[in-house]
């Protein structure tokens, strides 16, 4: 089980289904006296005790429920109403701040481990160098491996080593932001752990996050791993050049990325071959060109940025 | 899914809100979770033990509050009830559905001393 998400085994459906657990103490005493003597004094005594206590506990009964009446005892109730992510979105907020300034498109690359994702990168790298500024941050649990194979292509790259994490947050982003200087009017790719779960939730201050699904893993991915293909807004779906060999449909995992997220759009590509790569290729130049409507200035600039302005 | 970052995340949250409204103790947490935020309840009551241990929420009660998942069906033209991302209309089977609530994760309020 990861250390620091707790994702791992144990996480089953039926935990959900049964969290709500209806606690339903039902005490009915009903007692009767019945006194009657001959000597015509009367008594009748009716005694009904009726004691009717209706918990509806959410979770396992823990205390006695809002025991919290003003007068009772020292405590007080505190309201907060805050995001337990508010940190990292603060955080997320400064560097779409910073992208927004300098007329980046950062784009959060999210798969599972083994979806052709860095292949991917490093082939648009090479193809599009010459094109558009660009610049990576890889995230990896450990190695700089993969930021070496993306320098290889001779674009900056920044490893992120998380250790124990299991995907990259905002405030890692922005501290590579002020190492890693990219370009104005530039594309940054942020390649996050591979991971379908965690990094959904996890906001970077990225303009899209781009699922890579490679046919070699199963059409069912998208609704397997709904939270991720919910908040991507672009599917690349990887390795076609190998649909001869697996079961894959692709209709029908299309399909299933649309019932998540109706809005998703679908690029069917392969890094190995080339195909469907211009596609990609032509989204990311329209992507970036749109960002860049009413900026003149930094359409057509490519200097390097002297300070970065981000913390 | 990351359980133990979101309980170090309420934690820093509780620890801010002590200094800034003067409590010491803090005796229950109450959190609003979406059904569809991703988080995994028993996990995440286990993961709030572990974290709070030798803090000043030490012990205290988790509560969590099960927000249920709304969306829009732009078949129906009406509000339904969903229980996953994927799900069909109940009413109509459309998969044309635009999840309105139920990723909520907050904290809401706290018992405290």
């Amino acid at each position: 089980m990861c250390t620091v998400c707790g994702c791992g085994e144990g996480e089953t459906r039926i935990g959900k289904a049964h969290a709500h657990d209806h606690d339903h103490p039902h005490d009915h005493e009903h007692t009767h006296g019945h006194d009657h003597s001959h000597d015509h004094p009367h008594d009748h005594s009716h005694d009904h005790a009726h004691d009717h206590s209706h918990t509806n506990d959410h979770h396992y009964g823990k205390g006695p429920a809002h025991a919290h009446a003003p007068g009772l005892s020292q405590t007080r109730m505190v309201e907060i109403e805050q995001n337990i992510l508010g940190k990292n979105d603060e955080y997320a907020n400064e560097n779409r701040h910073f992208f927004t300034d300098n007329g980046i498109l950062t784009l959060n690359l999210v798969s599972s481990p083994g979806s052709g994702k860095t292949t991917l990168l490093t082939r648009s790298l090479t193809d599009l160098k010459d094109e558009l500024p660009l610049s990576v941050i890889e995230g990896d649990q450990e190695t700089a491996n993969d930021a070496e194979r993306i320098r290889a292509t001779g674009v900056t790259a920044l490893q992120i080593n998380t250790g124990k994490g299991c995907h990259l947050d905002a405030h890692m982003v922005g501290h590579a932001l002020e190492t890693l200087k990219p370009e104005k009017g530039g594309v940054l790719f942020i390649e996050n752990v591979g991971n379908l779960v965690c990094p959904a939730a996890f906001d970077l201050g990225e303009a899209h996050k781009v699922a890579i699904l490679s046919v070699t893993e199963g059409e069912d991915k998208p609704i397997k791993y709904p939270d991720m293909f919910h908040a991507a807004d672009l599917m690349l779906l990887n390795k076609i050049d190998l649909l001869p060999y697996v079961q894959f449909d692709v209709d029908k995992c299309i399909e299933y990325a649309r019932r998540v997220n109706p809005g998703i759009q679908v690029l069917q590509v392969s890094a190995t071959t080339g195909e469907g790569m211009e596609d990609w290729y032509q989204w990311l130049r329209m992507t970036r060109q749109m960002r860049l409507i009413g900026r003149g200035d930094l359409a057509e600039k490519t200097e390097s940025l002297s300070t970065a302005s981000s913390t | 899914m990351h359980e133990m970052s979101l309980c170090e995340g309420i934690l820093q949250i509780i620890q801010t809100e002590a200094k800034a409204q003067q409590f010491n103790k803090v005796k229950r947490v109450v959190l609003d979770i979406g059904v569809l935020s991703g988080v995994e309840i028993p996990a995440l009551e286990f993961s709030f033990e572990v974290v709070m241990r030798g803090s000043i929420a030490e012990q205290a009660e988790l509560q969590i509050n099960e927000i249920p998942a709304q969306a829009w069906c732009m078949q129906c033209a009406d509000s339904v009830t969903v229980k996953q991302r994927y799900d069909a209309c109940p009413e109509c089977g459309s998969y044309q559905l635009q999840v309105s609530s139920g990723d909520e994760m907050k904290i809401k309020e706290l018992e405290v001393d």
